[in-house]
Formats: C-alpha cells, structure tokens, sequence
C-alpha cells in the first residue's frame, strides 16, 4: 500500500534529523578540527601565502583573520613540500611590523632579505620565512615558534619591541584565547608565570559538534575560496592610499601600562618566554631582535619617545635586554634607531617599504654573521 | 531578502496554507503581502522613505486597478478591501506608537496625521480618476507614470536629483542625495505587472479582476524581491482555485525553498568571494585567472537569482500556486537562443508578448516592408537592448544587452543556413553530437563574455576585463 503524503514527510523529516544527529555525534567523537585545517587548497591549487592569514577587511584584501594554527599554517608558502637542499631556512617572527602592516606582500621584511639573495660560503641561498602576527605579544610569538619549528628552519629571528613584554599583554591576543589547550600546555610545560587560560573544562559535549563550530568552519572554507584571489592578484592585505600618520606630538604621560617611573624592572618583562624559546629552539640558533622604533621630535618628546613609550622605559628596557642578552648568552641585536623617522607609516612600529629595506640589511648582516659562526 | 526573512515567510505561508479558510485566502494572502511588503523594505537614509515606498506601491497598484476596472466590479464590493488596505496602511503607521514593538519598517513611520491626509488625497485622486470618461487615455497616462518612475529609479542623475527632492521634503540636506537613497522593494517586477495589465487593458485583453485578487497578484510576497514575473490570469486561477492536497505542496514546496537557500546562500555566497567585481578586475594578474573569476560570476549570478526563484517558487507551492518557472538549465543550453528561452524566463516572455511580438508584428505590416533579415535584426537587438536597460539605465546594461542582441540574430541567421545543408538527425549521428558540444562551449563562454558588461560598473573597466581575457592587456 502506498504511504500517505504525510507519513512519507514525516519519514522524511525524521530520517533527515536523524543523519543530522548522527553526522553531528561522529563530528564530536573524532573532533577532525585540526585534520580538516591541514587539509588546504594552498600550495597544491594555489600558491602558499607569504604571510599567515590576517585580513582587517577580508573583501577588499581577499584575506581573513582565523584561529585555526592548522590551517593558518597549511596557507603558508613553508608548507610547501620538502626543504629544498641550496636553502638556508630562516623563520622570522614577531608582530605586525614584521607581518607587514600597511605593505605589499612582496615588500615586507622577508621579501626584502629574499631580494637581496644572500649567500652562504657552503652555496646556501638565505630564505626567510615570513611568520609574523600582527598583535604584540611574546607568548603569541612562542605559539607560533613552536609550529614554526615543524618546518625544518636553519635560524630563527625573532623580532619584537617593548609593547610584546608586560605580563597583562600576554594572552590577550584571540589567537591565545582561541586556542587555550596549547598555550596552557607552553605555560605548564616552559613554567612560566602566566595565568592558564580557562579550558572550560565543563564545555557542553555539544559545542564540538559541526553545529557549534559552524563559523569556524566556514573560515577554514572561506580561505580555501579566498586562494582563488591571493592566487589572481597576489594581494592579501587591503592598503589604503591614505592613512593617518604616527602620532608627532605627544602626551606629558610618563606612565607606561600600569608602570611609573623611575624604573622598569627585569621582573615587569616576560623574559622568561624569551627563555622558553630560545630552549625550544635548542640547537637552532634564535637571533633577537630590539625592531626600530619611531622617535620623535614633536611636542613632549624630551618625555616620550613616541606613543607607546616614555623615555625611562623605553631606556630601561634597552639596558636590561642588553645585561639579560649577555648574562644568558642571547643573540641580541638592538637596531631601535636603525630607521630614520620619516619612514615610518601610521604607528611607531610599522615601516615604510624603504625603512623596511633598511631593516633588512641590517638584519641580513647579523644572519650572515650568525649563520656562518654556528655552521 | 535573509536566510531568516525566508524562514518567517515560510512559516507564514505554512499557516496560510494549513489555517486558513477558503474564501479568506485572498484576503490573508493579501494581509501577509501587504505586511512583508513593509518588513521586507531596506531602510533608506531619507526620513519616512521606507515607509513611503511600500505606501506608494500600494497606492500605484491601487491607481491602477482603478483605471482599468471593469463595470463588471462593482464599488460596493470593493469598499471592504479599500477599508481594509487603509487600515493596513494606518496600522503599519501606528506601530511608531508601540514603543519597543515598534516596527514592521525598518525606521520609525512617519505620524499618523500625514498618512491620513495622503490616504485622503489618494482617495480623492482615485474618485476623480474613476469619473474621467476617456478610460483608454488615462490608461495610456498612468501607463507613462508607471515607466516615468521606472526610468528615474533606473537612471543614477534622475535618481540622485528625485532624492535630493525628496530629501528637501524630509527637511535634510539635499547635497548628500545619491541614488541608492531610492531603494524601493520590487518595483521593477511591480512596474512589469502594472505595464503588463494596463497594455492589456488598453488592447481590450484583460479581464476584469477584484482589488483583492489584483493586489494579491501584483504584490505577492513570495515574488517581491526577484520575480518570477506571471500573468494575472494565470495567476487568478491558481488563486481561485481549492487548494489540495496541502502535504504534497508543502513537501514540494520545502524542497524547493531549501534549494532555494543551498544554492543562493551556500553557493553563490561562496562564490561572490571569488566572483569578478569592479575591485578585483584591476588587481588580477593574468588572463587565465580573469577567466576563473568570470567564471565564478557566472555560476555565482545563476545560483543567486535561481536560488531566489526556487526560494519564491517553493513559498507560492506551499501557499498552492504553481508560479511559472524563470529557469531551465540555461548554462546547458547548445546555443544563445535555448539559453534566452531558459534564463529569467519570464521577463524573456513579457518582452516577447508586450515589445518584440508588436514590433516585428507592426514592421511586416508596413507598407515598405523590410526584408524579413532586416525584421530580425531590428526585433531581437531593440529588445535585447530593453532588456539589458531593465536592469538599469547605463552604458554597460545596454552593450550586455546589444551583446546579447547581435548574439541571437547571429544565431537566427547561422540555424537558418545550416539547417537545409545538414541531412536529417538519424545521417548526423556523431556529428550532431559534436555540433551539440560546441555550441554548448560557445553558448556558454558567450554568456559568460556578456557578463563582463553586466557585473561591472563602466565600460572602461569592461574593456580592461575583456582585454585580460583575451590577452590584450596585463
């Protein structure tokens, strides 16, 4: 006997919402987040990014900002197969001055040392990996570095300024709070003194479900399509033409954070996650690098060097990474006048293509130095 | 309209279909039009506008059942839907008094005294227009009306000057008019349906229709935002008609609106990421990824607007009617005249019967008659013209039109030399096969060329496209 309408809708509907719910159980019992973000269009289809993915205005710069490692890394030129053998693999991190703010991914710090095709006696050509992330924070640099170790690097440089070391800077980034269990376990594992994220330790079993983790989802999609353009047009940034200038003139604040003259002190800075990578590293040598910093010559300046630091501070943390660098027997390059004023764009750190260049062949002297010591 | 306005729609529509009465069908189903026609209205930054504008599709629906009423119809049985139209107006007003619950638009209405006072002049408008004797001259002016306010929302300079107007009305700066400030809800199907009845009336064809089927027919909320366009008398039959069996409607008409979503909201959502637009095509490297992108436009703009008609179609089968379709495989059509009887169907047929049909119809009969070539190539390049200018008054709708135009005519002329020299279909076999497949490529890469005038803005852009497609410039 045929089945009525309704009984066939209601057949359907039922069986609908059952492989709905079963599709959903075998999403959360295998939890394929982090396979599924391995999985890339990116240097198969299209070629890998030169910078991880971030995107102020996703539409105009066919680019996004997304929480999955995995996937942020699987889109990134270092994932391209097999280390090839002429190549001196260097890995820069740091924050957006080394990601690139406001510059053309064929004018940022890494293409700028890759133009220079630097070589080593032993033949090596230098390439330098471009894995910085525009947000300061050391304990984001250290996420980074430790996925950054899977790629077989010959060097790591590790750019950064002051903003990246108060303690109450650290796990802000959405990129740490997105991704608790891995940074608690560089907390735990390293020691250092930050607060664990909280894991949520009483998360709805439902909250892996494909349901919940829908947006996440369809970020990983979005920059799979998103390779089409990257691949088109070479462009994942939107750069606007204009653009306000770094602050000239200054407050009369001295305070920096919630810090007050006359003194910064080694425990106010997270050193210890500078620490925790250079022993990640091990045998890999890490370059440091004190990046250039605007200086100002405007109103307030005898107080401050520009808008995030005063001058105490700033001059105090000099002084202390130089006694730490020699005390721990860190690479350390201090190059925070390295540029002139004017080439610097809209913040005190972000650099023209030109102060970029610059900074490149300082920083490419001190690899070319340091490489050829620790062959 | 959104993934949750559908929903909303559907859920209304469910209740239309399970609920209602019969003989209230028309009723209801005018209501909920009526309503979606102000909560489907986009805000505008002209005070009241968005009000104003679903106001005003009702009243312009309203002018014309007047003008081309039939005897047959009489006042007294309209006076509960007029009363009923007026409240519905008064009422949507009223929301700007409900605090929090206020509104069904998307700004605040605007006071109740001015709607009253423009009820009253529509009114009074509509009294004396139903007095006027010559019947087929008012016809013919408030035909011209309907396509005057046509042509200004289509064309940017009369738009941007009709919303500085208005803005000088609403008591705000008239320097910052543009015209996207006219963004009025569906008024390019509405207007189609208003010409579509009003040539009928003025040709004698139309028969006559209650102000509640005619208002059901020309505002229909699932047809509002994207077609498809239908016939009133087709329509009416639906409308007329007992609706059964309601589960196979609803199950054929789910189907179809969740179709509808898959294709517009996953599809070509995700397409529009890599679809070309005016920002991309300066940026893109190479003539090989300008084609990629092209592409993705081209799948992107059939799964939107198919998507939407499934969308429409699905809401009308819950509902119990059966809406013409406005697409068939159009991208698998083997020549560019299947793919015009396949793409936006509807619109294709409202030109046909009301432009090229009375053209090609008035040029054979002339005196001098024009050799039939020359019949041809007038009809198919001035409608496709029209039909490119239905979209928009600019200088890219009407090249994608021309585009368009030259390309069916080339085909005419191509089957009708063809046709005699090839044997019959058994002898072609293989060949026919071929003949298929290469049309098929052709058909598809010469709409897909045409859309290179109809995604971006100007034909300066247009030309720096078509010169990376076929490597003429970097």
């Amino acid at each position: 006997m045929k089945p009525s309408t309704s009984s066939f809708a209601l057949n359907v509907a039922l069986k609908a919402a059952l492989l709905f719910v079963l599709l959903n159980l075998a999403y959360i019992s295998t939890n394929p987040s982090s396979s599924l973000g391995r999985i890339s269009a990116y240097n198969h289809l299209f070629p890998g990014r030169h910078r991880l993915p971030y995107g102020d205005n996703p539409e105009r710069s066919y680019n996004l900002s997304l929480y999955n490692l995995d996937a942020m890394f699987a889109s990134h030129e270092i994932a391209a197969g097999e280390k090839p053998v002429d190549e001196y693999r260097i890995v820069i991190i740091g924050d957006s001055s080394t990601w690139g703010f406001l510059l053309s991914p064929h004018e940022t710090l890494t293409s700028q040392i890759n133009r220079g095709r630097y070589q080593l006696e032993d033949g090596r050509l230098l390439r330098a990996y471009n894995l910085g992330y525009p947000v300061m924070s050391l304990t984001k640099d250290l996420l980074i570095l430790v996925r950054a170790l899977r790629y077989e690097a010959d060097l790591i440089v590790w750019s950064f300024t002051l903003e990246s070391f108060p303690y109450n800077k650290q796990l802000f980034p959405p990129l740490l709070q997105n991704n608790p269990a891995v940074v608690n376990e560089l907390i735990s594992d390293h020691q250092l003194t930050l607060e664990p994220l909280a894991l949520q330790p009483s998360q709805p079993i439902w909250e892996r479900s494909i349901l919940a983790q829908r947006r996440d989802l369809a970020d990983v999609l979005r920059l799979q399509l998103y390779g089409v353009l990257w691949a088109a047009t070479g462009i994942d940034q939107d750069i606007p033409v204009e653009f306000p200038s770094r602050q000239e003139d200054l407050s009369a604040d001295s305070s920096f954070h919630d810090l007050q003259p006359p003194q910064l002190r080694e425990s106010d800075l997270a050193l210890e996650v500078i620490e925790a990578g250079v022993r990640l590293a091990s045998d890999i040598p890490v370059l440091l690098v004190n990046e250039p910093v605007f200086i100002s010559q405007g109103q307030n300046s005898d107080v401050r060097y520009n808008f995030y630091y005063p001058r105490w501070a700033y001059d105090d943390y000099r002084k202390i990474m130089t006694q730490q660098a020699a005390s721990r027997s860190w690479m350390y390059f201090d190059f925070w006048d390295a540029v002139p004023s004017q080439e610097f764009t809209n913040t005190a750190i972000h650099l023209t293509p030109t102060g970029t260049r610059m900074l490149a062949e300082s920083i490419a002297a001190a690899i070319l130095k340091v490489a050829e010591a620790s062959r | 309209m959104t993934i949750i306005q559908v929903f909303v729609l559907a859920g209304i529509s469910l209740i239309a279909a399970w609920r209602a009465p019969h003989r209230w069908r028309p009723v209801i189903l005018a209501g909920a039009s009526l309503l979606a026609l102000y909560g489907l209205q986009p805000s505008t930054s002209i005070r009241h506008l968005d009000f104003w504008l679903p106001t005003a599709s009702i009243f312009l629906t309203s002018l014309v059942w007047v003008v081309t009423r039939h005897s047959s119809v009489s006042w007294r049985q309209t006076l509960p839907t007029l009363a009923g139209l007026s409240l519905l107006v008064v009422g949507v007003g009223l929301t700007r008094y409900t605090g929090k619950l206020c509104c069904i638009t998307p700004t605040r209405p605007p006071p109740l005294l001015s709607i009253l006072a423009a009820l009253a002049l529509v009114a009074v408008i509509a009294w004396l227009l139903s007095r006027v004797p010559y019947r087929n001259l008012l016809v013919g002016a408030v035909l011209l009306i309907v396509l005057g306010v046509f042509i200004v929302l289509k064309q940017e300079n009369l738009g941007r000057a009709a919303s500085a107007i208005l803005r000088q009305a609403a008591g705000q700066n008239p320097s910052l008019s543009s015209a996207l400030d006219l963004r009025w809800l569906g008024f390019s199907y509405l207007a189609f349906r208003l010409l579509h009845i009003l040539r009928d009336a003025q040709s004698g064809k139309y028969s006559p229709a209650s102000l509640s089927e005619f208002v059901t027919y020309s505002l229909f909320f699932p047809t509002l935002t994207a077609g498809p366009l239908d016939r009133i008398e087709r329509f009416r039959g639906d409308l007329r008609s007992a609706v059964q069996p309601r589960y196979a409607n609803i199950s054929e008409g789910s189907y179809r609106i969740l179709l509808g979503l898959f294709k517009k909201f996953v599809l070509a959502d995700s397409l529009s990421l890599v679809a070309l637009n005016a920002s991309n095509t300066p940026q893109v490297s190479a003539g090989m990824w300008t084609w990629i992108l092209l592409y993705a436009y081209s799948l992107r703009i059939y799964w939107d607007f198919s998507g939407y008609t499934d969308v429409a179609l699905g809401l009308g089968r819950i509902l119990g009617f059966r809406l013409p379709e406005n697409f068939n495989a159009p991208y698998l059509k083997s020549n560019l005249t299947a793919f015009w009887n396949s793409w936006h169907i509807t619109l294709a047929q409202w030109f046909r019967a009301y432009f090229f049909n009375p053209t090609t119809r008035a040029l054979r009969t002339k005196q001098a008659a024009l050799p039939a070539w020359a019949i041809i190539f007038a009809g198919q390049i001035s409608t496709m013209l029209l039909i490119g200018l239905w979209h928009g008054l600019t200088w890219n709708f009407a090249i994608w039109g021309l585009w368009h135009g030259i390309g069916l005519y080339v085909h005419n002329r191509w089957s009708a030399w063809v046709r005699p020299r090839l044997g019959n279909s058994q002898e072609r076999g293989l060949a026919q096969r071929g003949i298929t497949l290469v049309g098929w490529l052709l058909t598809f890469n010469y709409v897909s060329l045409g859309w290179v005038w109809f995604a971006l803005p100007n034909p300066g852009l247009s030309w720096l496209a078509l010169g990376k497609l076929l490597g003429f410039s970097a």
